[in-house]
Order: C-alpha cells, then sequence, then structure tokens
C-alpha cells in the first residue's frame, strides 16, 4: 500500500447525497479477477451516455475537474454493497482522498485497505468545500497534521482512528502486522478446545 | 459487580485475540468464512503473490451464486463471468478450501445455504465479502460484510480488526397486520428511520413481533440492517431457532447439539443492559410497502401515492427525491396501485427461501400472470428449490404462467443473464431498487414475495390483504 501523509490538489464536488458503490461501480465490471484498471468503469453510468459517450453534464467531465485528486461529496457514501471494486475504481481514476459528512462503514474500511484517505467533516464544512472547489480553489489535506486547509485560507481539522492513520502514514499490510500477533492466534486456538463456546467451531 | 451486556458485548469478548483496550480496534477471531466468486479472487491472488496459505480451510466455505444463470446454470456465455468461476474452483482446490459448485446439491445464494446447511449458528463470529452478510444475524451470529483486502486477510489469518461498533437497540412492538411481511416491517423501519440510521452500530432486534417470528422471516429483517448502513443485525437465539437448526447437516448432532443449546441460551442481553440508542416500531398500523425511489428508505404503504419533493423536509432531500423520480418515471402523487409493472422477481438471499415461495405461491395458485408481464421465480438454493419442487409449488407457479428457474442471486444486481431493460419496471423481492441495479435504467420496486406475486396477477401494484380470504388456507401466510 502507497503511503499518505499529504496532498494538494484538485478537488471534484459531488453534490449528492447516499452515493452507492453500484453507482461507484456498476455491477457488469466486477467480474474481472484482477484488482487493477477498475478507474475506466468509475461512476460509468453517471459518467458515461447509453451510447458510451461522455456525459458532459456529470461533474468528473467538467473541465475543471478533470485531473481531480479529492472527492467532496454528500453523506453515507459508499452505502450498498461491500464491493471493493469501488475503492479500486476511485484509486485508480486518481482519487486519494473523499471528504464527505459520513461514510457507509464497509466502504470505509475499503478504502483504508487501499490508501485512500476518507475525511469526516461537518455539513457545513463540506458545503464550504464543495463551493471552493467550484471557485477552483486548491485543497490541501495533511494527515500529519489531520487538517483540510483550503488555498484561501480555510481549515478544518479531522479526527481519525489513531491505528488507521499510523497504517496509512507508513503504508503498512496490514496482514503482516496481525501475523506478528501470531502467538495470540496460536492461544486462542488451542484455547477453543476447552471454551463452552468451541461447539460453535464443530464442522 | 459485572455490568449488564448486550448481546454483542458477549458475543465480542468471546472472540478478541488481541484487546487494545476501549477506542482501539480488537483482533477478532472468525468462525465462520463464507466465500462466493466476485469478492475472493484478487484475495486468492494476494495470498499467492505472498507465498500465504489458508489459515482454517476447515472453517471457509465456498458457493458460486452471484454470475450462475438461473436457465442452464452450467452454461455461463458471457466468457468474464466463466473465468471468475472457473478462477474460484481453482482457487478453492489450491487452497484446499469446500467448494459448494454449480453441480453441488448444497450450491445456492451464500445466505441462503449458510443457515440451510447449519453452517450458521448462535455465538459464530460470521464475514464474507459481501453486504448481505448481515442476515446470519437472525441466529445471534456475529455476521457482517467485508471487501477483499479483509477477505484475504481473515484467509491468512482467521482474524480481522474491528473497532467494535455501536449498539442500536430496534424494538418491534405491536400485532402485525394480517398481510404485513417481515419485509414490509423492515421496509417501514428504514423509511421511517433513513438509510443511515444504523450506520457504525449492530442493531439488536427485539421485542414481541421479532419473537413470534419464524427463522426466515427474522432472516429477512437482518439481511436488510445493512440498508438501514448497520454493521449487522442479531436477534437472541431461542427455542425458534434451536429448532430450526436441529439436525441440519452441519450443526453437532444428537447429544451434543443439546449441550451446544445450552451455551446457545446464555446469548441474550443481560437485564438492564446499555445501548447508544433505542428505536421502538410499532407495526399495528403498518401496511404492505412498496418502494417509489432509487434507496430503500423511499417506501410508502400500498395505500399511498408517490410523494412530492415540494413537501421535502430540506433542500437536499427535495433533489435526491427530485432526481429520484425522474430515474424511476413516476409524478408526485401517483398513486401505488396504479403503478403498472412489466417485469417480476422473486427470489435473493433476502426472500428467497422456502416459506418466501410458500408465501408467493399461495397467491399465485389458480390464477395467472397478466399479459405482458415476465415473471421469475428463482429459488434461494438447490436445497429450496427442491423442497418447493416436492410441495408442488413449482407447478402453481408454472401453471401460472411464471418462470421456475436455477437458484442464483438473479435479477437482483444483474450480473448474470437475468437483467431488466431501460426503462422497465419490476416488481422485486431483492433488497436494493439503486440506480441501474438490475439493468441500466431498470426501475425496481421492492416488495414482499405475496406483493410481488400479487403484482404479476395484477400487472400492477396491488394491496395484497384484499386477495387474504382466499389465503388463509395457505399454511403459512402473514402473521
Amino acid at each position: 500500500m502507497e503511503p499518505f501523509v499529504t496532498l494538494t490538489g484538485v478537488a471534484a464536488p459531488l453534490d449528492r447525497v447516499n452515493v452507492d458503490t453500484d453507482q461507484i461501480i456498476p455491477k457488469q465490471f466486477l467480474k474481472r479477477v484482477e484488482r487493477t484498471g477498475f478507474g475506466q468503469f468509475l461512476f460509468y453510468d453517471w459518467r458515461f451516455l447509453p451510447d458510451g459517450k461522455e456525459n458532459p453534464e456529470f461533474v468528473l467531465n467538467d473541465p475543471r475537474y478533470r485531473g481531480a485528486s479529492i472527492l467532496v461529496a454528500g453523506p453515507n457514501f459508499g452505502c450498498g454493497s461491500s464491493r471493493e471494486h469501488a475503492a479500486w475504481s476511485l484509486l485508480d481514476y486518481g482519487f486519494r482522498v473523499i471528504i464527505a459528512p459520513s461514510f457507509a462503514d464497509i466502504f470505509y474500511n475499503n478504502c483504508f485497505k487501499n490508501g485512500i484517505l476518507l475525511v469526516t467533516l461537518p455539513d457545513d464544512a463540506v458545503r464550504s468545500l464543495m463551493d471552493a472547489a467550484a471557485r477552483g480553489v486548491a485543497v490541501t489535506v495533511d494527515l500529519e497534521r489531520q487538517v483540510v486547509e483550503t488555498a484561501e485560507g480555510a481549515s478544518w481539522g479531522f479526527e481519525i482512528d489513531p491505528f488507521r492513520r499510523r497504517c496509512l502514514l507508513e503504508g503498512l499490510d496490514d496482514i503482516g502486522l496481525t501475523l506478528q500477533h501470531e502467538d495470540a492466534i496460536a492461544a486462542y486456538e488451542a484455547k477453543r478446545k476447552d471454551n463452552p463456546l468451541a461447539v460453535f467451531a464443530a464442522r | 459487580m459485572v455490568a449488564p451486556k448486550t448481546l454483542l458485548d458477549k458475543i465480542w469478548e468471546a472472540h478478541e485475540v488481541v484487546s487494545q483496550g476501549a477506542g482501539k480496534p480488537s483482533l477478532l477471531y472468525i468462525d465462520l468464512h463464507l466465500v462466493h466468486e466476485v469478492t475472493s479472487p484478487q484475495a486468492f491472488d494476494g495470498l499467492r503473490a505472498a507465498g500465504r496459505r489458508v489459515r482454517r480451510p476447515d472453517l471457509t466455505f465456498a458457493t458460486m451464486d452471484h454470475n450462475i444463470p438461473t436457465d442452464v446454470p452450467s452454461v455461463i456465455r458471457d466468457p468474464i463471468a466463466r473465468k471468475q468461476v472457473e478462477v474460484l474452483a481453482k482457487n478453492c482446490a489450491e487452497f484446499g478450501v469446500h467448494l459448494a459448485g454449480i453441480e453441488s446439491p448444497d450450491q445456492g445464494i451464500v445466505h441462503v445455504i449458510g443457515p440451510e446447511l447449519g453452517l450458521t449458528q448462535p455465538g459464530k463470529t460470521i464475514v464474507c465479502g459481501d453486504s448481505h452478510t448481515s442476515t446470519h444475524g437472525a441466529f445471534g451470529a456475529l455476521a457482517f460484510g467485508i471487501g477483499t483486502s479483509e477477505v484475504e486477510h481473515v484467509l491468512a489469518t482467521q482474524c480481522l480488526w474491528q473497532q467494535k461498533p455501536k449498539v442500536l437497540k430496534l424494538e418491534l412492538v405491536g400485532r402485525r397486520p394480517a398481510g404485513v411481511t417481515a419485509k414490509d416491517v423492515i421496509l417501514g423501519v428504514i423509511a421511517r428511520h433513513g438509510v443511515g440510521f444504523g450506520t457504525g452500530h449492530v442493531i439488536e432486534v427485539s421485542g414481541e413481533v421479532v419473537s413470534a417470528m419464524s427463522m426466515e422471516e427474522r432472516m429477512t429483517v437482518c439481511n436488510m440492517a445493512i440498508e438501514a448502513g448497520a454493521r449487522a443485525g442479531l436477534v437472541a437465539p431461542d427455542e425458534t431457532t434451536f429448532a430450526y437448526l436441529r439436525g441440519r447437516p452441519f450443526v453437532p448432532q444428537g447429544e451434543a447439539f443439546d449441550r451446544a443449546v445450552a451455551v446457545w441460551r446464555t446469548l441474550r442481553a443481560d437485564e438492564g443492559a446499555v445501548y447508544d440508542k433505542t428505536i421502538t416500531f410499532d407495526v399495528s398500523g403498518l401496511e404492505p410497502q412498496v418502494t417509489w425511489g432509487t434507496n430503500p428508505g423511499m417506501c410508502v404503504g400500498v395505500k399511498g401515492a408517490v410523494p412530492d419533493p415540494a413537501q421535502a423536509a430540506s433542500e437536499t432531500e427535495r433533489r435526491a427525491m427530485e432526481r429520484a423520480l425522474e430515474y424511476m418515471g413516476l409524478a408526485p402523487g401517483t398513486r401505488i396501485e396504479e403503478i403498472p409493472v412489466q417485469h417480476v422477481f422473486i427470489g435473493s438471499c433476502t426472500n428467497a427461501r422456502i416459506e418466501d415461495l410458500r408465501q408467493a405461491a399461495a397467491v399465485a395458485k389458480g390464477r395467472k400472470v397478466a399479459p405482458g408481464v415476465r415473471a421469475l421465480v428463482v429459488p434461494g438454493s438447490k436445497r429450496v428449490k427442491q423442497q418447493a419442487e416436492a410441495e408442488g409449488l413449482d407447478r402453481v407457479f408454472k401453471e401460472a404462467g411464471f418462470e421456475w428457474r436455477e437458484p442464483g442471486c438473479s435479477m437482483c444486481l444483474g450480473m448474470n443473464p437475468d437483467i431488466v431493460p431501460a426503462g422497465e419496471r419490476c416488481a422485486s423481492t431483492s433488497n436494493r431498487n439503486f440506480e441501474g441495479r438490475q439493468g441500466r435504467g431498470a426501475r425496481t420496486h421492492l416488495v414482499s414475495p405475496a406483493m410481488a406475486a400479487a403484482a404479476a396477477i395484477a400487472g400492477h401494484f396491488v394491496d395484497v390483504r384484499e386477495w387474504l380470504g382466499e389465503l388463509e388456507a395457505a399454511a403459512t401466510g402473514g402473521r
């Protein structure tokens, strides 16, 4: 996983609520067995018209937001299916940060596993950021200092779980970290045999 | 004195391998890992790249469901879908994971077969690369959906780092009217409280209404806990649960089962347990529900009408409603019963169990599907299909003009040949009415199996309660 420390870039405002993972990556693209190459399918039904041409009405097709690396969206972003393809498509398209008032739980986990930083900010802050983005103001997201700033000088602090922060800052491989607890896992498995709850394991 | 515990507390504490104290994630042991073709290929690739093995193949169980055609399952014409299914078979063989493949009598939708095989048991931690894993919570198991990186993590370590969720107590009270199903109850709750009210929480469902529900009904409720944003749904196991599980292939047998039941009985919230949030929902006045929009919370009673965005509580909501109505091709004020349907889908992990099919068949019996309507019945598993055929339900459906299909996810998500064409409407017993879910431009209306069957026959939505006189003879109608 690529570490994330700080990023300054173009922010794209996606002013919609409850954006679900079926919109982020429609189901017909979930059949691939690779992790890569999903960016071309991001927001497919919104980005492209039925004839395959770009939909000029959709925000990511607006020339102002080409090359955006920060997405600013409405609450409950990423709800629905657990498909990690949603995170893969956002990352492959070029997004490293998503800012919204709230995120769905599974999507939240998936993004962090892929080095995408999700920043939760209050409604009014998200609204201000959308307005700033529309004016073409660059946005900086600094994970070290836990702050979002605009080039106009506005800034908001944000909270993040320290474990996730560390994994992102250092680009840590989760499984490798867990395997450092091999002794604890083995001890738990041994103990399970005597645990009255071990009936669960019967298979 | 020990503080009273919630059901979540009890399951959580029994599975903590590493605890780092309050507010920090715990390393949680996973008792059952269910695997399917769509969310696993990249996880197995990751193992291979790192030279890792599957730590506990004995706690891992795979099936194929999302991509499987429901006409002739063994003929997958889409080469990319076929490859995904082949890759799962190859991965399972290479890593020693048990696979209930297309030819297996155990094959079916992952959230249907887990319970029916008895893999799903009270108190277990269960994960699957699928958001509707919440279904298994109906048995008092802590069951939640995960992404592919987490699938790889569980394959490699049999553990997951998890922040302990908050707990929301959902009390279902009142008297459930005849013709009002578990599907209507959960849709009603989400319509009232919104698609995000469960975010960050496990929903412990309790109250007289859920106590009186069958396991199939509880599964429908927990299945859609994710549509409220919840990590999981959770129902304390009781006699109904134990009776359902007794004798299933993967539960302990004989005396060992009785010993298991003695432990399972302890899996309930203590008196005085403290919840982060409590919601009480009275089902007494509830009507059969029909969604009109593009998320499950956009839902009204069948006697109602499509709402007017002008009445929305906020500007944001107004715009979301307008957008949904435009996609759905509906005008405010349209009565639900006036909305015609061209497709009917009875199936999915929400409503494709034997009881669901019985309810739909009771409505279909002796009637005919309306001209111009294509109606599919897709059993949730091979076992459900076999049972339904033994009861003659397949004949009831076929005589009424429904197509009787092979098990799979089918039209719930359009990853297989069963899709709804753009601009057409589907009365669907599935769980998501998102834009494009059943096909690009497809218009989905979520309903119960009985309501879907009635819509197939009428050609538009109807209040199935008005047909109830004839249905009362049916053994397992709405309570």
